[in-house]
């Protein structure tokens, strides 16, 4: 009997022929991250419980400064030195500090460090995005991460598998991140846990390598344990220059086993959204249309990579944020920063009236640059709008794509982009 | 540290798909050396739930709905608990990362759909958990827990992996496998 790509790099890092889903198995890690909110617990229970001394393998992980750095008080300033003074004593090879690499998420795959066939853990519950790259990539927590940093082993029970085939392709407007909110308000937040998702498909053909992250991305949303692509041009190309080892794709064998098939016309996706507050919560963005918005957040490893700003950029050129609004737009790495700027992105966001910020977590986990007050609300190209997760728990959060949240900051209220458009660009 | 084996407590109870964001919210991630800190705040942003934690006594038990623990991946979410007083989570069903955090550090977990069914809030519960057997004092009623897989038992009653990576790294040493 076939196995899928999930269960090929599982058996892969175990060493094995084959496995089955519900083994539970011991297997060697590739790559591994952590941050400044999982780095600090994971480093002292290593070397206070588990007695380690030394990381298996300083090659093979990456530590990022990105949660709550800049330091926004003594307490993150003592976890970002924490982070630091340690992964300069373990030499990791991977350090990004502050205005060296962003968010971890983005980070990982735009330096080739996430690659295809590897088996990768991360000490955030989004490091699933790296499955995009034909990788399997799952979140673990701070006891986990320590277990990996001591043995380069960790274990792992193999997840039964949900197929997702998307066919046709997108419409004019509708991105990725429509299609992957589509898909979670039909699965639930619940829907997919611990399993895991493979997503195929003529669709995603036509879904360059941000939109596919997007997709990964927001496989723990669906309670996942990861998200995977297969390999083809377009994961090749982002790879060219910039894989940092050699790397071997994997394929799901046409035998491969799958506890469910789901099918997804991608044409007749619309415009989405997730209302407060879950990522559960799907409606058409029609249904939302005229909800009147305090902010207006771009950010977050889901969606403010270059293409991401480029697309907000090209709806906010030459019109201006509502006046009751605020655009707040957090670029999802350094490079990404450097880009925009470049491109003259920048120059067309700060004539807008929107605040660009440094690249960080941020607003996007209510910790710092852009918290949400009670009962405000805010439309958001974040992941997940649980109670509470940007800010107050009376705080009312909607997801979108980014086009959807530039449009409707102009707007002040949500809005298809398609009517900014329509709107005379004013003279700034 | 490894936990008694036969629990005694009240009930709390909360719903379905309660996420990370709500068992600890991130503004106190910060504090996540503090346990102590975090205990003050387990649970705080469940919508109308403010001053929770004080109301806890030592030992008492939560009992929740599916999908405990969504969202991220934050260890502290087990930890709060668990400093709060909460001596188990008796639950229908666990998110994925939740469950192994809670393996994990030792935290007892017990999956039960019929135990998270049919517990009212302030029941009092009596868990054994080396037989995952669920005795409602209060209804006179009894439930069966999940059982474990035999490795993760084992974690269990070592108290949690990093007993166990201890001993893999000690093994490893003494085979001169190590660096």
């Amino acid at each position: 009997m076939g196995m899928n790509m999930t269960e090929k790099i599982l058996a892969r890092g175990a060493g094995r022929e084959s496995v089955r889903p519900g083994d539970l198995l011991l297997a060697k890690v590739d790559f591994a991250m952590g941050h400044d909110l999982t780095i600090p617990p994971a480093s002292k229970i290593m070397r206070e419980q588990m007695g380690a001394t030394k990381v298996w393998d300083p090659e093979r992980l990456a530590v990022v400064q990105d949660h709550f750095q800049p330091a926004k008080d003594t307490a993150s300033a003592a976890l970002g030195k924490t982070t630091r003074d340690w992964a300069r004593e373990m030499g990791i090879k991977w350090y990004f500090e502050v205005g060296d690499g962003g968010i971890c998420h983005t980070v990982l795959p735009e330096r080739g460090l996430v690659l295809p066939g590897e088996l990768i853990v991360g000490a955030d519950s989004h490091s699933c995005t790296y499955g995009a790259l034909n990788n399997f990539a799952t979140g673990v927590g701070s006891t986990d991460l320590a277990c990996v940093l001591s043995l380069g082993e960790l274990w792992f029970r193999v997840p039964e598998t949900l197929k997702f085939v998307y066919h046709n392709r997108l419409r004019e407007w509708v991105e990725a991140k429509d299609l992957i909110l589509r898909v979670i308000g039909e699965l639930t937040v619940d829907g997919a846990r611990s399993k895991a998702m493979e997503h195929t498909g003529e669709a995603l053909k036509h879904i360059d390598m941000e939109g596919r992250l997007t997709m990964t991305n927001m496989a723990i949303e669906a309670g996942a344990k990861n998200g995977i692509m297969e390999y083809d041009e377009v994961t090749e190309a982002f790879l060219k220059d910039i894989a940092k080892r050699p790397y071997t794709p994997v394929s799901s064998d046409p035998d491969a086993q799958y506890e469910k098939v789901f099918e997804f016309d991608a044409e007749k996706v619309e415009l989405s959204v997730a209302k407060p507050m879950s990522p559960d919560a799907y409606a058409p963005l029609s249904e939302v249309a005229g909800v009147k918005l305090d902010q207006v957040f771009i950010g977050s490893c889901t969606n403010s990579r270059i293409g991401d700003l480029r697309r907000a950029a090209a709806v906010l050129k030459g019109r201006r944020v509502h006046p009751q609004t605020r655009l707040l737009i957090t670029p999802s790495s350094t490079e990404t920063a450097r880009m925009a700027e470049r491109e003259g992105l920048l120059r067309i966001f700060y004539d807008a009236g929107a605040s660009w910020t440094v690249s960080t977590c941020g607003a996007c986990l209510g910790g710092h640059m852009g918290v949400l007050g009670e009962g405000e609300t805010c439309l958001s190209t974040t992941n997940r709008n649980f109670p509470g997760r940007m800010g107050h728990p009376k705080a009312l959060v909607y997801l979108s794509n980014p086009v959807v949240a530039a449009a409707s900051a102009i707007a002040g209220e949500i809005i298809h982009p398609a009517e900014i458009m329509k709107r005379e660009p004013i003279a700034v | 540290m490894t936990a008694p084996l036969v629990l005694r407590g009240n009930s709390w109870k909360f719903g379905d798909n309660v996420d990370t964001d709500q068992i600890i919210p991130a503004r106190y991630a910060i504090y996540s050396l503090d346990e102590k800190k975090l205990g003050e705040h387990a649970m705080e942003d469940v919508p109308d739930n403010e001053g929770w934690s004080k109301k806890v006594t030592a030992g008492d038990i939560l009992v929740a709905g599916s999908n405990f623990g969504c969202g991220s991946s934050r260890e502290i979410a087990p930890v709060a608990i668990r400093s709060a007083g909460i001596s188990a989570v008796i639950a229908d069903s666990f998110a994925r990362i939740f469950f192994r955090n809670s393996i994990n550090i030792g935290f007892p977990i017990l999956q039960s759909p019929q135990a998270a069914e049919a517990i009212r809030e302030g029941d009092q519960l009596e868990v054994d958990l080396e037989e995952g057997v669920i005795k409602n004092l209060t209804q006179g009623d009894e439930y069966q827990a999940e059982a474990f897989p035999e490795f993760m038992t084992e974690l269990i009653h070592m108290g949690g992996l990093a007993p166990w990576v201890r001993k893999r790294l000690e093994e490893k040493r003494a085979a001169g496998l190590l660096r």
